[in-house]
């Protein structure tokens, strides 16, 4: 069961997830370099928030022409387990391997604090172990979570159950008063329509110890590694 | 060689006559702008350094103090930091200005060997009423986020204060906390013979030429054009220095590394090499440069930001050039050590200066003169008979709490990423934020302090308190006072009343230092920070670190449970000189700062430690600027999941009732306790001879206060927090 976390110039998460997957999680993980191609070995690949190239040009725009991200497609094509977190969202997006365009914030603000997102499919291998809308607290920190997608991508994303995490309020109501970005239909997260590769703004990687306030990201973590230790018995 | 050319490099004729002595021949262009910058109080510390040889280099923890940077040692564990300003810069250009400052004070961390883990400001900007500090603050703002955020290193705490005193010259101080492994740490020293110097990062372009002698070290007048000295930030590349710069040091090649900060190329050749006692070869056709056709002196003064000068030891260059490539930076030998004591810096072959190392360091030192102020006499004054007593407590509480200075600055910090790299166990808005040190049971606090109204009407008792409301902080919050770095802001030095009070200040500082026996381990000055309009309040702005040593008995500031009981640390003296609510309800900066009685202080501090780490209390926090009905106010509304409120019916004071509510006496702590709890708490209170008094129960949703029977205040939360939480965001957006 091994993870891999990406390494481009300027991601600044990577060890966050490093340390939550060795540490926390306790399983075996590695570093991928943005110019390696390698991914070989690997159960899951983690593609971490930050700001790769610096984010000067579009978020991720130059990110998805680094080498390991043509890896990156062939082992999400087969199959492989993919998540991207905040700026690993909107490289993901870049890339085409998830749907939707990511836009500025809608008050043009860096946005940095707890935020509760609902989560509207648990029939996935990130969320298996969350309850039917299970609401989690988990913090955001991103300049570009405006998700956008025209009515018909947003219509196939609800059809296929796309559409995993949305903000909402501390009791669940979803609105655009708990909205913190502007992102369309208070999507938080999505997958891809195989459900192997998630994207998400919110950081689990950073609620996934009590000392931080909340646990509630620890279980996607646990969801996978629980999704891929069924597959190995298989 | 004219007058005018050394003058418009900012020597002064004596100066000059004294490099002539120094080199026995006319300086060239080149040694003229060397001994320009290294001799500007920026770099050389000329009219300061006397001074700050007072301030105490140990305490009751292990010292480090670095060319750069200083810090502790615990654990064999090094935490080190430094508070840096960056003023001048971001009142001519706010964002740039800002941002250039974090990215110059992160590198004066990672250059001695240690990862930056958090960034703290101190902020002042004149009125927000007025559209010029607006724009100041908000692009400040925009400048830290910008920078902070893309290099990941959290900004987790700061202080933002508004004052006229502001209006001309903002002052902007960052401060990083960098940890390493004790024997990971570098110096910024060159030495070793024929060992290699090694030029890493971006290229070098003109920008920032003469930023540190022109700009840092004069007054700003009407009108004048200094855009050009500012330079532009570029974290992206800073993210990477960082990463590759660690991973170079972790090879074992590296003799030394120093951050091209102020001065660039100057003085890192210069200071290494005298810091060393070596001296260094350096030909300036292998420099990389964004520009052509650029002069020697332009290449040495160029502050072109994410550069750094690295000695290595002679046969290692590619190894450590591999990994800077790696990081797709330059990485280009430039030089080498000799062992001659001398700076030859050529271009293409031929020399363009030659110049003992340490003459270039040992800038002149300066006695200055100082004079007590006169307006001081009439302003000290106060009669608080002829202060109008308000009618109504609560209108004036509401008034306080919005007032920018007091009112809630998430709108600031939401704009930070706070928790990136997952150390931020206690997120901003409490007493002082705090960092966990992973796979440790230990955790630091950091904290920034000033009150600039206390110093202007007494600095050195304003600065006393600044030491003792720092250290007050970090123990609300659970932790050990342990070193301090400074960031001394004064006005113009050459003026005998400013320099008074910066020397009143320093003086403060290492009497309260001596007293908690804590170790300053680095520190800034930045003076002339004067405009037409006036000089700044003296602001020597006072970051703390603090150790926890049991992440499980940390203390955050808002109440947390309904049916504890209040408690007052200390007492409250009838006094209102220098108070938030003279100046905003009254518009008076008079008076005198509060009285400081450091005993007091201590038995205060100490008991309040103890019960915290006995794990007594939950929830503990200082009262500062509004005083005790605005410290009671926080309390109740900090965590806006979960307000609550507190009645407040056991106070006695026979005094105004606008001092008992809104004076700023020092030495006083909130605390909040189960009921079983308080009397263990009285006890520990006598034990060290603290002032001890229950002062009522939190409850409710509303704040109350009374004095003996008589209710005084009388608020719902919902409208404290209205006030509270959302006036910033109304001031800025409307």
């Amino acid at each position: 069961m091994k993870f891999g976390v990406v390494v481009f110039p300027g991601s600044n998460c990577d060890q966050d997830c490093f340390y939550v997957i060795k540490d926390v999680l306790k399983k075996p993980v590695r570093y991928i370099w943005h110019k390696d191609t390698d991914v070989d070995g690997l159960d899951c690949v983690i593609l971490p928030g930050g700001f790769s190239y610096g984010d000067y040009l579009r978020t991720g725009a130059i990110a998805r022409f680094s080498p390991v991200m043509k890896s990156i497609a062939g082992f999400a094509r087969k199959g492989g387990t993919v998540i991207g977190i905040c700026n690993g969202f909107q490289i993901l997006l870049e890339a085409g391997l998830l749907p939707g365009v990511m836009l500025r914030n809608r008050y043009l603000h860096f946005v940095c604090k707890h935020v509760y997102v609902k989560t509207e499919n648990n029939h996935t291998r990130f969320t298996s172990l969350y309850n039917t809308e299970q609401i989690l607290k988990i913090p955001i920190a991103h300049n570009e979570g405006n998700y956008y997608i025209d009515a018909a991508g947003l219509k196939e994303l609800r059809d296929n159950n796309q559409i995993v995490f949305r903000y909402c309020s501390a009791t669940g109501e979803i609105s655009d008063q708990f909205n913190p970005n502007g992102a369309l239909d208070n999507i938080a997260g999505i997958m891809n329509k195989k459900g192997n590769v998630l994207g998400m703004m919110p950081h689990p990687e950073r609620s996934s110890e009590r000392e931080l306030g909340s646990q509630d990201g620890y279980f996607i973590f646990r969801s996978i590694l629980k999704w891929l230790k069924t597959q190995r018995t298989w | 060689m004219k007058p005018d050319v050394y003058r418009s490099l900012g020597l002064s004729d004596k100066e000059y006559r004294n490099i002539v002595k120094i080199l026995k021949r006319k300086p060239t262009n080149t040694e003229l702008a060397m001994f320009s910058v290294e001799w500007s109080e920026h770099c050389g510390y000329t009219r300061s350094r006397k001074w700050l040889k007072l301030l105490p280099k140990t305490g009751k923890y292990k010292t480090l103090i670095g060319e750069d940077s200083g810090g502790i040692i615990i654990d064999g564990l090094a935490i080190i930091f430094k508070m840096e300003s960056h003023n001048h810069p971001s009142q001519v250009e706010p964002k740039q200005g800002a941002a250039t400052g974090v990215g110059g004070i992160i590198r004066d961390i990672f250059t001695a060997g240690a990862r930056p883990i958090a960034l703290l400001n101190s902020l002042r900007f004149g009125p927000l009423s007025q559209a010029y500090n607006k724009y100041l603050f908000t692009g400040v703002i925009d400048g830290i986020q910008f920078y902070g955020n893309c290099v990941g290193v959290p900004t987790v705490g700061g202080e933002i204060y508004f004052d006229q005193s502001y209006a001309g010259n903002c002052l902007v101080n960052a401060m990083c906390i960098g940890i390493a492994k004790k024997g990971k740490l570098v110096r910024a020293r060159a030495f070793g013979k024929e060992n290699s110097i090694m030029y890493v990062g971006s290229s070098t372009g003109r920008d920032g030429i003469g930023g540190c002698s022109i700009l840092a070290s004069h007054e700003f007048k009407e009108g004048e054009e200094k855009r050009p000295t500012v330079q532009i930030g570029d974290p992206f590349t800073e993210k990477c220095l960082i990463e590759a710069t660690l991973e170079a040091i972790n090879t074992g090649y590296v003799v030394g590394i120093k951050d091209m900060g102020a001065a660039g190329l100057t003085c890192c050749t210069s200071e290494m090499a005298s810091a060393g006692n070596s001296g260094m070869d350096i030909e300036l056709q292998a420099v990389p440069r964004r520009e052509e056709n650029m002069e020697p002196w332009e290449l040495m003064m160029s502050e072109s930001q994410e550069r750094m000068l690295i000695c290595i030891k002679r046969g290692k260059e590619d190894q450590i050039k591999k990994i800077f490539l790696k990081w797709d930076l330059n990485a280009s030998v430039i030089g080498k050590v000799t062992n001659d004591g001398v700076v030859t810096i050529r271009d293409n072959g031929k020399i363009a200066a030659q110049i003992k190392a340490h003459s270039l360091t040992k800038a002149p030192i300066y006695d200055m003169p100082y004079r007590k102020p006169k307006y001081l006499r009439e302003l000290n004054k106060l009669e608080l008979s002829k202060i109008l007593k308000p009618k109504d407590y609560n209108k004036v509480l509401r008034k306080l709490l919005a007032a920018p200075s007091i009112a809630n600055k998430s709108w600031v910090y939401e704009q930070y990423d706070h928790m990136v790299q997952t150390n931020t166990v206690v997120l901003p808005g409490s007493n002082a934020a705090i960092l966990r040190l992973k796979g440790t049971n230990k955790a630091i606090a950091a904290t920034s302090d000033c009150n600039s109204r206390y110093c202007f009407l007494n600095p050195y008792r304003g600065a006393q308190i600044a030491v003792a409301e720092a250290a007050r902080n970090l123990i609300c919050s659970g932790a050990h006072p342990a070193a301090v770095t400074d960031c001394l802001n004064f006005g113009n030095p050459e003026k005998p009343e400013s320099f008074w009070q910066f020397k009143n200040c320093v003086e403060g500082i290492r009497d309260a230092c001596r007293l908690f026996n804590i170790a300053v381990v680095s520190g800034n000055v930045s003076f002339y920070n004067e405009s037409p309009q006036s000089a700044i309040n003296p602001t020597p702005t006072i970051g703390m670190i603090g150790i926890v040593n049991d992440i499980n008995k940390i203390c955050s500031q808002n109440f947390k449970q309904e049916g504890d009981v209040v408690i007052l640390l200390g007492y409250s003296r009838e006094e209102l000189g220098a108070s938030e609510y003279l100046k905003e309800i009254y518009n008076l900066t008079k008076g005198n700062a509060p009285q400081l009685d450091l005993k007091l202080e201590q038995a205060v501090q100490k008991t309040a430690l103890k019960v915290i780490e006995k794990g007594l209390v939950n929830s503990a926090h200082d009262c500062s600027e509004g005083g005790l009905a605005v410290a009671l106010a926080e309390c109740c509304v900090s965590n806006k999941d979960k307000m609550i409120g507190v009645n407040i019916n056991n106070l006695n004071y026979d005094m105004r009732r606008d001092a008992l509510l809104f004076g700023e006496s020092q030495s006083r702590i909130i605390l909040s306790c189960s009921n079983d709890s308080v009397e263990k708490i009285r006890k520990i209170a006598l034990e060290f001879k603290a002032p001890f008094c229950a002062i009522g129960k939190t409850c409710g949703r509303v704040l109350r206060i009374l004095n003996g029977t008589e209710e005084l205040i009388y608020l719902p939360l919902e409208d404290l927090y209205k006030e509270w939480g959302g006036s910033l965001k109304k001031e800025i957006e409307g």
